[in-house]
């Protein structure tokens, strides 16, 4: 998967989940929780989406770390990568 | 069959326990002797939450001491000692005063877990107003029907929640007449028909002295979740303070050299009763975290805020356990001394992660927002069945109940039957009333008991047992959600034309929100309708309450009166027989 792939995987897997989110208007440099109305189960949904989507499990500790949409789709390309 | 009782050695704890013995504190004298631990307004002016939460440590030898820590998304740590937060408080107190809002006039709160957030409800407090939380994950939808519910007269929200969630709903909010803004990182707001919190405060006097408090005088409302109709806005007064702070001292075990973290957010009942009052009135350091769930992040604050009292609840340590106990490992909780959890019950797996994570136990505890408090716990000194609610709290009368059609209750004494949890009415804490609905209050009790609406047993030693709810009502990661507010705002979407919400089990929420969804003639079942819907009740409801699955039916099961049957779709989500289907109207 190439770096747009992987931001269409994730941004589907997020529509799956908050399908009012609008990637027209997502800044992906910005905190997805700041600009989206997402609770914790959304969140632990997001990521099984994710795994869905591109094969990558990303453990539940590194998650939280992951902000944005550019360090998500950072993170699956770096794991894609290293597979 | 349970796993194994924990056996306690009270003397050998890290701290000896407040009530050493359990049978110490029975008796209806209990509630007289916990009054005496507060001090009353000064010069017998009466009860004020407030007073007894901050003022009177301000004045006394825990002037100095570390009351409140906030600890921000970004990084930042706001701290008040009680001297600080008592002046603080004040000049909240005096600003909605200059506002003209007096005693008895509703202040709603709808902020995350911010500094002002806890000076504006004590504040409101010392004003005598009611301080009427509103979780802020909450969408416009339950924000509307609380504000307009509540006939809230103020206010106090942060800039970008009124943007996006209130100012569009603010012509149908007649009755509210002031707005408060909180800027972002202490920035001052300047948006249209409102108040800027900084300038509000700045402009005010630090000195304010409470007026005369009834502990009858009505301080707080929170609204709750039935199965019909609308949210419920149970009454609590100042006396309330009476039952946070003692069982804040007995079922939580606080000492006034405790730190203690309740991740409850304020917006629920929990979250105010014990993340602001009740550690406050025992003279605590309260620690309070802005950010969401994170379990790196929650170890972290355990370890090097040095928590020795922590309470959480099952979902959040549903999620730890499943991020892995190495994590938690990666510190060390020399100071952590006492766990407890609340919002649904334990299981007692979780109760045992505790040893394995920390050493120690969690401690289940019982209560709902209609309680006020703590009524059926796990005691430090009290040997813990795992899975168990636990035992009444000294002065709490607790039983098993089979209520009659008459209106009367059957006391059930045999050990491990099955029936409602009531409880006998007169702790301080208990709800006054359901805000202007005086039949629906009445209804709670019957044959001299609050019926609580929970399914319980009691077991030959006197520990309850959860079972289950009476009634429709989902319980979501430990909050109330009723199935109505979620079906009304379904069926404002053009395609929906019947809609029936449950609970469906969830191994991390407990429950989840599952809609089942009959469309109208002209609209076809897709993936792409069902994510339109799904959007529109996320985006009215927002994301706590709205359904987490859509499932798409021919027909919702109802009564020939039209009363949705949520227990024949609950039945049918779970593979269960579908019981007593007589009075069924409509069905697949």
């Amino acid at each position: 998967m190439n770096q747009d792939e992987i931001r269409a995987a994730v941004l589907h897997a997020l529509s799956e989940v908050a399908p009012e989110a609008d990637p027209a208007t997502l800044r992906p440099d910005l905190s997805l929780r700041d600009q989206l109305d997402i609770d914790s189960m959304d969140s632990l949904n997001f990521v099984i989406g994710i795994h869905e989507q591109t094969g990558v499990d990303i453990p539940e500790a590194e998650w939280a770390r992951l902000q944005t949409l550019d360090q998500v789709v950072d993170y699956v390309a770096a794991a894609l990568e290293t597979a | 069959m349970a796993p194994t009782t924990l056996v306690k050695s009270p003397r050998k704890l890290a701290k000896v326990p407040n009530l050493l013995r359990y049978e110490e504190g029975i008796g209806p004298e209990f509630f007289s002797r916990a009054r005496e631990e507060l001090d009353g307004l000064p010069g017998g002016r009466g009860l004020n939450i407030a007073h007894e939460a901050v003022d009177r440590h301000a004045a006394g030898p825990r002037a100095g001491q570390l009351a409140l820590r906030c600890l921000r998304k970004n990084g930042k740590v706001h701290e008040f000692t009680y001297a600080e937060l008592a002046l603080e408080t004040n000049r909240f107190a005096n600003a909605l005063s200059s506002l003209g809002v007096g005693k008895g006039d509703l202040v709603g709160i709808l902020a995350g877990r911010i500094p002002e957030l806890y000076v504006a409800a004590l504040g409101t407090l010392k004003n005598r107003s009611v301080f009427s939380p509103l979780f802020s994950a909450f969408g416009p939808e339950p924000i509307h029907t609380r504000l307009t519910l509540g006939k809230a007269k103020a206010l106090v929200t942060t800039e970008l929640l009124y943007i996006r969630k209130v100012a569009p709903l603010r012509d149908r909010l007649p009755d509210l007449e002031h707005v408060i803004l909180i800027g972002e990182d202490g920035a001052e707001t300047n948006t249209e028909g409102t108040h800027d919190y900084r300038r509000l405060l700045a402009d005010a006097d630090d000195a304010y002295e409470i007026g005369p408090t009834d502990p009858g005088d009505v301080a707080l409302v929170h609204f709750t979740s039935g199965t019909t109709g609308r949210p419920k806005g149970a009454v609590h007064v100042h006396e309330a303070i009476v039952w946070h702070h003692v069982t804040g001292k007995l079922a939580l075990d606080l000492h006034p050299d405790d730190v203690f973290w309740c991740t409850a957010d304020p917006g629920w009942v929990t979250g105010t009763s014990y993340g602001i009052i009740s550690p406050l009135s025992n003279g605590a350091t309260v620690i309070a975290d802005e950010a969401e769930f994170d379990a790196r992040r929650w170890y972290a604050i355990l370890a090097e805020q040095g928590v020795s009292v922590w309470y959480t609840a099952p979902t959040a340590i549903r999620m730890l356990m499943k991020a892995g106990t190495e994590l938690a490992r990666a510190h060390e909780y020399p100071a952590l001394r006492f766990l407890a959890s609340v919002g649904e019950p334990l299981h007692p797996a979780g109760v045992l992660w505790g040893v394995e994570a920390f050493g120690l136990p969690f401690h289940d505890t019982w209560w709902q927002t209609e309680t006020g408090g703590i009524m059926i716990a796990n005691l430090a000194a009290m040997d813990i069945k795992p899975g168990s609610m636990g035992r009444p709290m000294p002065g709490i009368e607790a039983a098993i109940v089979h209520t009659r059609e008459d209106g009367g209750v059957d006391l059930v004494t045999e050990p491990l039957e099955e029936g409602d949890l009531a409880l006998r009415p007169g702790w301080p804490s208990m709800f006054r009333a359901y805000l202007g609905e005086p039949e629906r209050y009445e209804k709670a009790f019957a044959g001299g008991w609050y019926i609580t609406g929970d399914l319980a047993r009691r077991d030959e030693d006197g520990y309850f047992w959860f079972v289950g709810r009476a009634d429709d009502v989902i319980k979501s990661s430990g909050h109330l959600i009723g199935p109505f507010e979620v079906e009304s705002v379904l069926l404002e979407h053009p395609a929906v034309a019947h809609a029936g919400v449950i609970g469906k089990p969830d191994p991390v929420a407990g429950e989840i929100v599952k809609a089942f969804v009959a469309l109208k003639p002209g609209f076809e079942p897709s993936h792409e309708l069902e994510k339109e819907i799904l959007a529109h009740a996320r985006v009215r409801l927002g994301a706590v309450v709205a359904p987490k699955e859509i499932e798409f039916t021919d027909a919702v099961p109802a009564t020939r009166s039209g009363k949705i049957m949520r227990r024949l779709l609950k039945a049918r989500e779970l593979g269960l027989p579908e019981g007593d289907v007589s009075t069924l109207e409509t069905a697949e």
